[in-house]
């Protein structure tokens, strides 16, 4: 085992990341706009706006989604408990000992079994959450005509609102958290240059050297 | 169509493309003919336009706006003028004279006129069975239109009506100048002379030139529509709140149109005429119209917005549009277009108090002036006859859900003698019926004359030559006591007064696009147009209070969190370096 900066990060998922950001930004900004959390962009900008950055970001998920599978990198976010415990120790306690992080990035595991739960949730609790309650709300012209459709679209828009301060909650500690172990900047950096330092075992070293030397530094 | 016309009658025939055009709407072809209009205009060396009268926005022609005919709906151009008919030299002894001369050509208008609500002041109200109309219903402006006809029926489209002995077969007594001579000069007195104190108002006007009347005929303008319309409630824009004098010659900014500046259309381009019958009745209203435009030749029946606008009326090129598009299935057009009423310098009256009513000076009757409006008039807020007034301008309407059907508190309706307060027009709506969308309406509120003893509403005898009628005499009772007995009703002989309110659709004074409301008047928290409108999950305004508590805990807990995870790391000696 050595510790090599190796590419962990596509193009395409940087891209991902930081349009996803954007988006998620845009979307956070104005939507709690529209429900009257402030009045920093008018009602008509900020439907116009949230309506156009969820669907480029439905698109941008079409396309992840199709990008996982294909690339088998769908695997990072199996969910694990190994390694679980110390993760969860270190951010509680070993972190003011000025401890180590115990977590190695390893080629096929890039996320901490903490991170890698974290962002499975989103993807498969929040994002949905979020995402079909909004096309409900988006396309009640098409239901506003069955019974009790009022009532739904009331539950509907609490879902929606509840997932938003989820999501919202996430974003604040998933920005705090490149603050621990290692300097923000060396956080920041792999998805910026795609590049980090990554255990590789000598197999892995020695496909990576001969076949994606591009990949390796 | 073109090639039935030599060169010299290219303008026929650009006109007759225009009637029968098959695939034209009814807007494009006002539109289309007004265009034409300017340009024959322009090409026949028409006005310039000083710069300060060119206004931004659509449509702004570039024309003298007298010069300038109004539109009145499919029928264009007309096919004769009236100053060289023979029938028309006089002299006349009288109006009526006048109507058997129009009916001497117009032969069949005296049949279909008479069948119309102008005429009978009649209406039943076929899903409720209820008679409706200005013949036997109570309001809460005046209150009662039935016995004290002498005064009321100057409104009335005839001559002559003012008491139950009038003859309403009789074509003869139809009045067609009212509502078609363009002098400005004709004028109607009441056709009974009532009270001395009340008749002085009506004496020493200048003798009526009914040759020069009838000559000017032409079809309705909105001055002629208005002389009755803009004055209901017994005053300037005093019932209605979106009818008002300022409708006569108004900018585009304050009906987008009629506005001079603007469409000019006059009151028969929307509300379109078939036999003598008018589209668009508030007994009645179309609150939601699922057809919309329909095809060329269709929709001669209705007043909608739609009828011209299409059940998709906002362009779809952005998707705050497309979102106002949904809005229409909820939102009567007129809740956001008319984003105030009473506009354009003309108060209403929305508080009326009988109960003051009848104070005079040495036995004589008086008023007060109290209120000045936008355009520097003054309004009385006092008379010896009626009561208080309250008047209000630039009136945000109440907003409500409501299914086109008014249900009319009658002559005929008890009630409990108790009641707080009686609806005059009461309607209901929901969102859960198909036929309902959300209206602006204005709210009437008076306090009148009822009677205790029978809980019920009563006709009051207010115009008149005798010693019971009320403007003159101001004895409550026995104005109520005649009032009911001519009519054959029972009266209890103890009167009150009670709080009625009547509801008030808003059609007119609908503003230029740019000046529609804008989404947050209704979607925000506090101070929503629609705070009082239920049914629905209005975004912006409505709130689950817990979740939004909830929620904030959560977020504010994770920011505490978070510093306090940080000052922990800062502090620790070793956590420093990470």
């Amino acid at each position: 085992m050595a510790t090599n900066r190796v590419k962990i990060f596509s193009l395409f998922e940087r891209f991902w990341h930081w349009a996803q950001m954007l988006l998620i930004l845009v979307l956070l900004i104005t939507g709690f706009g529209l429900h009257g959390f402030h009045h920093l962009i008018s009602f008509r900008a900020a439907v116009t706006l949230h309506t156009s950055a969820a669907l480029l970001l439905l698109l941008l998920w079409a396309f992840s989604v199709f990008w996982l599978f294909t690339t088998r990198t769908w695997r990072h976010f199996i969910p694990t408990w190994q390694g679980m415990w110390g993760v969860f120790r270190y951010y509680s306690y070993g972190i003011f000992r000025g401890e180590r992080h115990p977590y190695r990035k390893a080629y096929w595991r890039k996320h901490n079994p903490l991170q890698a739960l974290a962002y499975l949730m989103l993807k498969i609790v929040l994002f949905p959450a979020i995402w079909i309650t909004g096309i409900a709300y988006l396309f009640y012209f098409a239901w506003r005509d069955l019974p009790h459709a009022p009532a739904w679209l009331d539950g509907i828009a609490q879902v929606h609102t509840a997932a938003a301060f989820l999501i919202l909650t996430f974003v604040f500690i998933h920005v705090y958290m490149l603050t621990t172990g290692h300097s923000f900047r060396e956080h920041l950096m792999p998805m910026i240059d795609g590049f980090d330092e990554v255990d590789l075992t000598p197999e892995e070293e020695a496909y990576l050297r001969k076949d994606q030397p591009e990949d390796i530094l | 169509m073109q090639v039935l016309f030599d060169d010299g009658h290219a303008w026929l025939g650009i006109h007759a493309q225009i009637l029968f055009a098959s695939g034209a709407d009814l807007m494009h072809q006002i539109a289309m003919i007004v265009c034409l209009f300017l340009l024959t205009a322009g090409l026949g060396g028409g006005a310039s336009v000083p710069a300060a009268q060119a206004r931004d926005g659509w449509p702004t022609p570039p024309t003298a706006l007298d010069e300038r005919p109004q539109v009145s709906g499919p029928l264009q151009g007309g096919t004769a003028d009236h100053h060289k008919f023979d029938e028309l030299s006089g002299p006349f002894a009288n109006g009526s004279e006048v109507t058997q001369a129009c009916l001497g050509c117009h032969t069949e208008t005296g049949q279909h006129f008479m069948k119309n609500i102008h005429w009978t002041w009649s209406y039943k109200n076929p899903d409720t069975g209820q008679q409706l109309g200005k013949r036997y219903l109570i309001n809460n402006f005046c209150t009662n239109a039935r016995g004290n006809e002498g005064m009321c029926a100057q409104c009335h489209a005839g001559y002559g009506w003012k008491d139950e002995t009038f003859d309403f077969t009789d074509e003869t007594k139809i009045d067609c100048l009212v509502c078609h001579e363009t002098t400005g000069t004709y004028y109607k007195t009441p056709n009974s002379p009532g009270n001395a104190a009340c008749s002085v108002m009506f004496e020493g006007r200048p003798p009526i030139d009914l040759v020069a009347a009838a000559k000017s005929v032409q079809l309705p303008q909105r001055a002629n529509c208005g002389t009755c319309h803009f004055n209901g409630g017994g005053g300037d824009n005093v019932k209605h709140g979106d009818l008002s004098s300022a409708l006569k010659e108004p900018p585009r900014t304050l009906d987008v149109h009629m506005g001079v500046d603007g469409l000019n259309f006059a009151c028969t381009a929307c509300h379109i005429t078939n036999k003598h019958i008018w589209a668009g009745s508030r007994y009645r209203v179309i609150s939601k119209d699922r057809q919309g435009t329909g095809k060329p030749g269709m929709r001669t029946d209705v007043a909608t917005c739609e009828s011209c606008h299409g059940l998709a009326p906002h362009q779809v090129d952005s998707l705050a549009h497309f979102k106002l598009n949904d809005h229409v299935q909820s939102l009567a057009c007129e809740t956001c277009h008319i984003p105030e009423f009473a506009r354009g310098g003309v108060a209403t009256i929305v508080d009326w108090d009988w109960r003051t009513s009848g104070k005079t000076h040495d036995g004589e009757g008086y008023h007060e002036e109290g209120y000045i409006q936008g355009n520097g008039e003054h309004r009385y807020t006092y008379k010896s006859i009626k009561g208080n007034f309250t008047y209000d301008e630039n009136v945000i309407p109440e907003y409500a859900w409501f299914d086109g059907q008014m249900r009319y508190t009658t002559i005929d309706t008890q009630f409990d003698p108790n009641a707080e307060v009686i609806e005059i027009n009461g309607f209901s709506g929901s969102r859960e019926d198909p036929n309902s969308r959300i209206w602006p309406f204005k709210r009437m509120h008076t306090w009148q004359p009822y009677d205790k003893g029978r809980g019920t509403l009563v006709y009051t005898s207010l115009w008149g030559e005798d010693s019971t009628a009320y403007w003159g005499n101001y004895d409550m009772n026995a104005a109520i006591a005649k009032g009911m007995a001519d009519f054959g009703l029972e009266y209890s002989g103890e009167y009150g007064f009670i709080q009625t309110l009547s509801w008030w659709p808003i059609t007119h004074m609908v503003a230029p696009k740019e000046d529609a409301l804008d989404c947050h008047e209704c979607h925000q928290p506090k101070g929503s147009r629609m705070a009082s409108v239920e049914g629905i999950y209005l975004p912006g305004r409505d709130h689950n209070r817990w979740l939004d508590i909830l929620g904030t805990l959560l977020v504010g807990g994770t920011l505490a969190g978070i510093i306090i995870h940080s000052l922990i790391r800062i502090f620790s000696p070793q956590g420093a370096r990470h």
